[in-house]
């Protein structure tokens, strides 16, 4: 096959680029720039949008004896990744970018322009497996639970997954780093990236800050009383207890967490951990990683709401334009607007975006 | 099987150079020491400056050899700059980086002025709004550096007229794509200095000259052992300027029978683009031109992809530059030419050498419509999305 290996200067996708090859598939490392403004050094674990991830991942492919070239995508990251970042937090919502990023750019922008130039997919250092069975290629989690990126590679739809490949789902970490240095890779002791990428600084709240204003507004109890004051109401989440700088304490001495964020009125509302509990979540535009679940049919899984989350047993129904979970166990602390996906045992079944919850 | 269609980013050594190089380096000798080993070193040296001189139509004392084209272009233009005293800066739109940085800093670190004179369509230098600059504030006017041929387009720019022009005004001009390919004497051609490289002429990497008229004293880039007529200093990199010399002449010995060859590869080469790419638009001069520099612009294509897809059928060619993160950016040169930013991003740069062949051509047509398909099927792609 030709592919294309996007390569983000860090060790999994320079071991995936080179298993590829070595496979004898005909394949061209390919470095998304993403910010039209790069910081030349990379600080801390924010590593894939510096000058200096693209010479690492530069010389990885030299190493590995690819061509390399580095597409601009800076205009497309912005518009499908940061804009819609911005927009969701300040509907109060919280999104995760890397879900974006992985459904509009790289298995959008760079598949497509990978398939327009006679390319037949990209492959990425993600941690998945995708396994043939009965001539359909299925997404399962990685075979290293601590690594596995199932969750953010479920916004992908069967013919972006088609054009997917993973070579790393079969691999621990650890055994990758080896791999790496075996392979003459100096990646091989990078550390991981952690947060979000476009964030250099590490710090979301006072990035989204910079970017939404911080209009002063009340933090109330569920009885409307203002038990504080917040400077943004976007930069909260539902469940965060950290932070909300309450002086007045519960009646019972509990601990407070976020329970709502009213984008319009500005408010955050809290409350105490029991009023968290929801067993029923609404997810909206269903993504189907593999074959659609029939209508209306009651099915057995597990869900998951957070990239690292615990999978939650849980039945699920497809009613066509919405995916209605009910879970087995309570859950503390949801947000509208994160990634639902729904698991089959390992095997990924799909994903839609948290609506509402009960 | 490569075809290399890139001779104006660099040029494979030739014989004369590889065995000049191979026996220098193997000579001990610092060329500014006394003792009998530095004296034969020092000699070699002062013979490869008297052939060089030679080739370029100036006397020994006026070559300076330096590190790179990069190098002499910052030498003499910081250095007229700091020696006349005067503010402006008379350049072109279309130049190289090597002289449009130099400039840009000193714009906004020394207080310089910078004027651009605009590009005709054609490729070349507008002389009317130059001579109107000279006559509006020619007193003012540190250096005029205008390049002698233009990397990407190939166009020869009427230098003699611009040192007509200029009269006492200095001209710099950066001839590194000329010399060794079309006729180049820097006496005659009046100007106050010139670069040339050795690369671009079948002669090493590593090694340039900025040839700098007699009695013109400029203030040196780099301070130590004054090794270069006190304007730069640091330990003559002999082998490479031995070689410089020996591929140069060799260059300068074949130039009219290479040039011949090479536009004869062009022409047609330009004639089958045109048969294959019906709507290819030619953006490179036919004359005064150098003989091998081929720029087209593919309508609904963008440059990286065509490269890639070359690179893949093992054919090297080049568009534009990049970035500092290594963005391709749609090229300079033709912005400045008048081309739309779309037109700029599908451009190609095809330079041809004396090695290649019509059956390298031939096969290079050969693949560019299924190259040229699928860089616009990836264009439509990316407009959709």
């Amino acid at each position: 096959m030709k592919l294309i290996a996007a390569m983000s200067g860090g060790v999994d996708s320079a071991v995936a680029a080179a298993r590829a090859h070595e496979a004898g598939h005909e394949v061209i490392g390919v470095h998304l720039a993403l910010s039209s403004n790069p910081q030349k050094y990379r600080s801390g674990a924010r590593g894939c949008c510096t000058i200096e991830d693209s010479h690492d991942a530069r010389r990885a492919a030299d190493v590995i004896g690819i061509p390399f070239y580095i597409w601009d995508m800076a205009e497309e990251f912005h518009a499908g990744v940061v804009e819609n970042f911005l927009s969701e937090y300040s509907a109060g919502r919280t999104p995760n970018p890397c879900l974006r990023c992985n459904e509009k750019i790289k298995f959008a922008a760079v598949l497509d322009r990978a398939k327009g130039l006679g390319f037949d997919g990209v492959v990425t250092g993600h941690y998945a497996q995708m396994i043939e069975q009965d001539g359909e290629r299925l997404m399962y989690r990685a075979v290293d639970p601590a690594k596995d990126q199932s969750y953010v590679l479920a916004v992908l739809n069967k013919a972006q997954l088609d054009g997917a490949h993973f070579p790393l789902g079969d691999t621990k970490k650890e055994d990758v780093r080896v791999e790496a240095k075996k392979r003459g890779l100096y990646v091989a002791n990078k550390p991981d990236s952690h947060d979000i990428c476009f964030v250099p600084s590490g710090d979301n709240a006072s990035w989204l800050r910079d970017r939404l204003g911080s209009e002063v507004g009340p933090i109330v109890d569920e009885a409307g009383n203002k038990v504080g004051e917040h400077k943004g109401a976007y930069t909260y989440t539902i469940g965060q207890r950290r932070g909300l700088g309450i002086s007045v304490p519960t009646s019972s001495g509990e601990p407070r967490y976020v329970l709502k964020i009213e984008p319009k009125s500005n408010t955050v509302v809290v409350g105490v951990k029991e009023d968290l509990a929801i067993s029923k979540i609404v997810g909206e535009k269903p993504i189907w990683c593999g074959p659609e679940p029939k209508v209306n049919q009651e099915l057995i899984g597990f869900a998951q709401v957070r990239a690292h989350g615990a999978p939650l047993g849980c039945t699920y129904i497809n009613i066509g334009s919405e995916i209605k979970v009910e879970l087995n166990e309570p859950l503390f602390g949801l947000a509208t607007g994160q990634g639902l996906v729904i698991y089959d045992g390992n095997r990924v079944v799909g994903s839609a975006t948290v609506s509402a919850t009960e | 099987m490569t075809i290399y269609l890139d001779h104006a980013a660099t040029t494979p050594i030739n014989r004369a150079a590889l065995e000049a190089l191979n026996n220098q380096v193997q000579k001990l000798g610092n060329a500014s020491s006394v003792h009998n080993q530095g004296r034969s070193v020092r000699k070699d040296v002062e013979d490869a400056r008297h052939k060089i001189s030679e080739l370029v139509g100036a006397n020994p004392a006026e070559v300076i050899f330096t590190a790179s084209g990069t190098e002499a272009n910052n030498l003499a233009l910081k250095g007229f700059y700091w020696q006349s005293g005067k503010k402006v800066i008379v350049t072109s739109a279309f130049e190289h980086h090597a002289v449009l940085d130099p400039i840009k800093w000193l714009v906004e670190h020394q207080g310089a002025e910078a004027i651009y004179v605009p590009i005709k369509r054609g490729g070349f230098i507008d002389l009317d709004y130059l001579q109107e600059i000279i006559n509006q504030s020619g007193d003012e006017i540190a250096v005029i550096s205008i390049m002698h041929s233009n990397n990407e387009l190939g166009a020869i720019q009427p230098i003699d007229q611009v040192v007509k022009m200029a009269r006492s005004i200095p001209v710099h001009t950066d001839a590194v794509q000329s010399f060794g390919k079309i006729p180049f004497n820097f006496s005659e051609l009046g100007v106050a200095a010139a670069t040339i490289s050795a690369h671009k002429v079948g002669g090493p990497l590593g090694v340039a000259a900025l040839i700098l008229k007699h009695g013109i004293d400029l203030a040196p880039l780099l301070h130590g052992g004054g090794q270069e007529r006190e304007i730069r200093s640091g330990t003559l990199n002999a082998p490479a300027i031995v070689s410089f010399a020996a591929g140069a002449s060799a260059a300068v010995a074949e130039r009219e029978a290479n040039f011949k060859k090479i536009r004869a590869l062009r022409d047609h080469m330009l004639s089958q683009l045109q048969r294959v790419i019906p709507d290819i638009q030619i953006n490179s001069p036919v004359d005064p031109a150098l003989p091998g520099i081929i720029n087209i612009s593919i309508p609904g294509t963008e440059s990286d992809a065509l490269l890639l897809l070359l690179d893949s059928e093992g054919i090297s060619a080049s568009a534009g530059s990049a970035c500092s993160a290594g963005v391709p950016r749609p090229s300079h040169v033709l912005i400045a030419m008048g081309l739309s930013e779309e037109l700029a991003d599908a451009s190609l740069r095809i330079s041809i050498g004396a090695s290649n062949t019509f059956a390298e051509i031939d096969q290079v047509i050969s693949v560019m419509p299924s190259v040229v398909e699928r860089a616009r099927s990836a264009f439509a792609v990316g407009k959709l999305s």
